[in-house]
């Protein structure tokens, strides 16, 4: 086997060693009639090129959205990735390290850690950020549980503009731990009152802009009707580029801010691994869940840098932590941290500027259909369409006719009664070509 | 100081490093700050003008300077190639790193998560077109029972941490099936537990008993029924232990817990010692998480990600989250809404770590059913290899007993030497090692918990016990020098741990003006 390096005599001279009579001898503490005598029921050992031809075969079975014109966003978000990032992040150096707990022969990470934290600091408008969560779902949950600690409040009201799966999972996690949620109904044009169903015993608001059906929402009264009742605002965003055009969820006031980070750096992946994102004041840093990288001085006098503020970790302070977070999202996060320093701010606006450009043309071109309506007042690159059909039906229409054509509102929200509502994207990768031949294959559909 | 007296700070002043004009020493090379170095206006992207349009931003444009700087290709390249450089890698030597599973990552698997059918494919696509992508998860799922003969699996988390959380929710969801929810709500957990797992309980309300290991380093089923009532919801225990023993009585444990109508939550972090030896299913373990990770190679990546999905017991396997994928006559499916079924909710946005999973399922079809039987008995000779080479010298806490893939020593044999495990693991940073985990389990004083992984071949096992006997002798001859200043030539020294904790300073801010 291509992997393991013993042979077989290597192994009788480590059995000797050990003075044990056969392999076996070292496993007799799994009780007798509880080992297994045969092999595992599956295949044999496989050749690299034998895994690659039945791996291959099995990718060629979906659709890549490189090969369609493709317009689904809804939380994942298709750009391009410069060819130097991918390179540089399978630097083994990087990708088979372990997390930094030697910091002396870690520093590499460390440093790249230290900067995406500042990267995203500065992105989210937010005096200090983590090393990363898992995905932006998991981070919103988190924002929760660290706001109910903030307040020592138990009830969360979440937006009906929040991603609806970022809901299911904060309210998975309320229920689990017997605290209170609200769930707001899908707000699909951006004009719920959240404000009036926040009271004394409210933890926090968890509010997403640009929220689900891609609106911009103005968070600051927002926070500041959050704050009038001792209140948190937990901001949300799933598509990191449009912090490149939109104002910071820090500028408007927000005290805790998650999204979701794969949009810079990170392929679709088919929803994972992904990068959750998590901002906070500094003065709640140590309520704040997950890793963070610091700077300090090594025995010679040099800027160094550390994981620190452990003490709020599941590895020291075990039940009394923060979060039970452990592996993160690290190399997601060099691969967010490259990106984003490829695209410095000039980059990165003139990336948020395009997405812009071609979501207004697409909405245009969609919204000259007849019987389709633009539901947005505004919008960055994401925007939500009412057609005349089953906007599920319709986008396997569209599908078969080799368009990925958006995310029909009822795969996430069954029950709603939005079954005629698309969620449409648009980004860079989308061509003016793209573009025309969605609304005509629309057209064809309708 | 910590608790167990692991110095946080350096201690001693040390000798002088001859300088040079720039900081470097050869390849050993100093890396300012992107902050420092990159411009505003600098790009490494070259990004169209798109043609005048009407914004849609209505009054939400961002106005001010966002504070990100920019470097051109050429010099981002340069950034990170020199960042890297100051990192210890498996790819470049031994990493012992016990309990972390630091095992050689085939490139072959980052090929096939590459494939454009897999890492190219929109998680929210039409289901007619991702058929390839269900199937993969599915055909993992299904290896994934077969090797744990367990009912159903969660395949959404994504990481072992947060598997324990998905198992530790299904255990409650069916104990308050049972309308046993305000009853029922004590874990034990034994004090040698990662501190994830009591960290996973409190977070759903569970209060958390400790349960004592005998001086054998194992719990006995003894111990687990005085700990049990009818307050018990589940335990929480790691097998093989993080003091790399298999837990002997675990069949007697998981008949306790039943007997109790209580659960068996297995830490299943170092499954990667007994896969194809043993199945947890057939040792009454009802939910057990798996670091695909750690047992199946998906690299670490400084940090993550990781995947952890979890295998449920019958008993429990109807409680497992959505999504899960569905067969459904030619065509798969995949259930993403709970419905009327006891799905107890979502952990997660979309369906798991997809480009994990795929790596995963690339290690266990190369390796294959006798692979991964060869690969679990290699790892546990290397350990008790490493063990049998080093007893002599080093204490081990549990005696001479047989370990899995990780062998544990403490620090009694460094007692009259005056050195601490932290010293001695920093001496072997010198010797071009990385160290072994050190001060974990908490149970043992001055752990050093040591996982050589099936990777290393006889002649890297040889060498690296020869370093840890040279490295051990030194000490107990008082060499304190080659301990006390370590490490010498790596890219830093000792680090202030303290400073970094009382004066946290978490990013860079732009130096006042002097």
């Amino acid at each position: 086997m291509r992997y393991l390096p013993l042979d077989a005599s290597d192994r009788a001279l480590m059995l000797a060693r050990v003075g044990a009579a056969d392999i076996d001898a070292l496993f007799s503490d799994i009780p007798a009639d509880k080992r297994l005598s045969a092999l595992l029921d599956m295949p044999g050992s496989m050749s690299e090129l034998e895994v690659e031809r039945a791996l291959t075969t099995m990718a060629a079975r979906n659709v890549a959205a490189g090969s369609v014109p493709f317009f689904l966003g809804a939380g994942a978000y298709r750009h391009h990735i410069p060819a130097s990032v991918d390179h540089l992040i399978q630097r083994s150096e990087f990708l088979t390290s372990y997390t930094p707990y030697q910091p002396e022969i870690a520093q590499g990470t460390l440093q790249a850690l230290f900067e995406f934290q500042t990267q995203v600091a500065a992105l989210t408008g937010m005096e200090v950020a983590n090393a990363s969560m898992y995905d932006g779902s998991t981070a919103c949950a988190e924002a929760m549980l660290m706001a109910h600690r903030l307040t020592r409040r138990k009830k969360a009201v979440l937006s009906g503009g929040l991603h609806p799966q970022y809901s299911d999972v904060a309210a998975t996690l309320a229920e689990m731990a017997g605290d209170e949620i609200v769930r707001m109904s899908l707000d699909v044009r951006a004009s719920e009152d959240i404000g009036a169903e926040i009271d004394d015993s409210t933890s926090c608001v968890i509010v997403q802009t640009p929220d689900f059906f891609g609106n911009l929402r103005d968070l600051a009264p927002i926070a500041a009707a959050a704050h009038a009742k001792g209140a948190l605002l937990v901001a949300v965003f799933t598509e990191a580029v449009s912090l490149g055009a939109v104002r910071s969820p820090g500028e408007m006031g927000a005290d805790i801010v998650v999204g979701e980070g794969q949009s810079i750096g990170n392929a679709l992946n088919f929803g994972g691994p992904y990068l959750g994102l998590f901002a906070a004041h500094l003065k709640h840093v140590r309520q704040m869940p997950g890793r963070l990288a610091g700077e300090t001085l090594d025995a010679d006098g040099r800027r160094s840098f550390v994981l620190t503020l452990s003490t709020r970790e599941q590895h020291i302070r075990r039940e009394k932590a923060t979060s039970n977070i452990c592996t993160n999202s690290g190399l997601c996060a060099l691969a967010f941290s490259i990106h984003l320093t490829l695209l410095g701010e000039a980059g990165l606006r003139r990336l948020a500027r395009v997405n812009h450009a071609h979501a207004v043309d697409l909405a245009e071109r969609l919204g000259a259909i007849g019987g389709v309506s633009m539901l947005n007042e505004t919008f960055f690159n994401e925007f939500t369409i009412r057609t005349p059909r089953n906007a599920r039906a319709l986008v396997e229409d569209l599908a078969s006719r080799g368009v990925i054509g958006g995310l029909p509102v009822s795969r996430l929200a069954p029950d709603a009664g939005l079954d005629d509502l698309l969620v449409v994207a648009a980004t860079e990768l989308n061509s003016a070509a793209d573009r025309a031949a969605y609304a005509a294959a629309l057209a064809q559909c309708l | 100081m910590n608790i167990q007296g692991r110095p946080t700070r350096p201690t001693q002043a040390s000798p002088a490093r001859r300088g040079s004009f720039t900081g470097n020493r050869a390849l050993d090379m100093e890396e300012a700050l992107i902050f420092e170095t990159g411009r505003l206006d600098a790009s490494g992207v070259d990004i169209e003008h798109p043609a005048p349009f009407a914004s849609r931003l209505g009054g939400h444009a961002r106005a001010g300077e966002i504070g990100l700087p920019g470097l051109t290709e050429p010099e981002a390249v340069r950034h990170y190639v020199r960042l890297s450089r100051n990192n210890y890698s498996i790819d470049a030597g031994l990493y012992p790193l016990g309990s972390c599973t630091m095992k050689h990552n085939p490139r072959l698997n980052e090929k096939m998560a590459r494939l454009p059918g897999f890492c190219d494919v929109h998680p929210l696509q039409p289901i007619s077109t991702v058929q390839g992508a269900l199937e993969l998860i599915d055909t993992l799922a299904r290896k994934l029972l077969t090797m744990t003969g367990m009912s159903a699996v969660a395949m959404s988390p994504k990481a072992g941490a947060h598997g324990e959380l998905c198992g530790m929710m299904a255990i409650k969801a069916a104990i308050a099936a049972r309308g046993e929810e305000k009853t029922r709500n004590v874990v034990l957990v034994p004090d040698s537990a990662h501190g994830t797992n009591p960290a996973s309980a409190a977070l759903i309300g569970f209060s958390v008993r400790a349960v004592p290991a005998g001086a054998d380093g194992v719990v006995s089923a003894q111990s687990v029924r005085a700990a049990l009532g009818p307050d018990v919801a589940a335990i929480m225990l790691t097998n093989p232990n993080t003091c790399g023993l298999f837990e002997r009585d675990i069949v007697g444990i998981a008949d306790a817990m039943h007997e109790a109508g209580a659960y068996f939550y297995c830490d299943g972090a170092n499954f990667n010692a007994v896969v194809g030896k043993t199945r947890p299913g057939d040792l009454g373990v009802d939910a057990m998480h798996i670091n695909l990770h750690k047992t199946f190679s998906t690299p670490h990546g400084g940090g993550g990600p990781g995947a952890g999905p979890v295998v449920f017991s019958e008993r429990l396997a109807s409680f497992a989250p959505v999504p899960f994928v569905v067969s459904g006559g030619e065509a798969l499916g995949l259930v993403e809404h709970a419905g009327d079924s006891r799905a107890f909710g979502r952990m997660s946005a979309f369906h798991g770590q997809m480009g994990m999973f795929v790596r995963a399922l690339a290690f266990i079809l190369s390796h294959g059913a006798d692979g991964l039987r060869q690969a679990s008995e290699d790892a546990v000779l290397a350990a008790n290899y490493v063990r049998a080479s080093l007893g002599d010298l080093m204490s081990a806490p549990f005696g001479e007993r047989t370990c899995m893939h990780e062998v544990l020593f403490d620090d009694r044999w460094l007692k009259d030497s005056g050195l601490t495990t932290l010293d001695f693991a920093k001496a072997m940073i010198d010797e071009g090692y990385h160290p072994m985990t050190v001060y974990f389990p908490l149970v043992v004083h001055g752990a050093m918990l040591i996982e050589p992984t099936e990777s290393e071949s006889k002649a890297s096992l040889d060498l690296f016990i020869m370093t840890l006997r040279d490295l051990a002798m030194s000490a107990l001859a008082g060499e304190r020098e080659r301990f006390v200043d370590a490490p010498l030539d790596a890219p830093r020294r000792r680090l202030d741990e303290t400073r970094a904790a009382r004066q946290p300073i978490l990013r860079w801010t732009k130096p006042a003006p002097a």
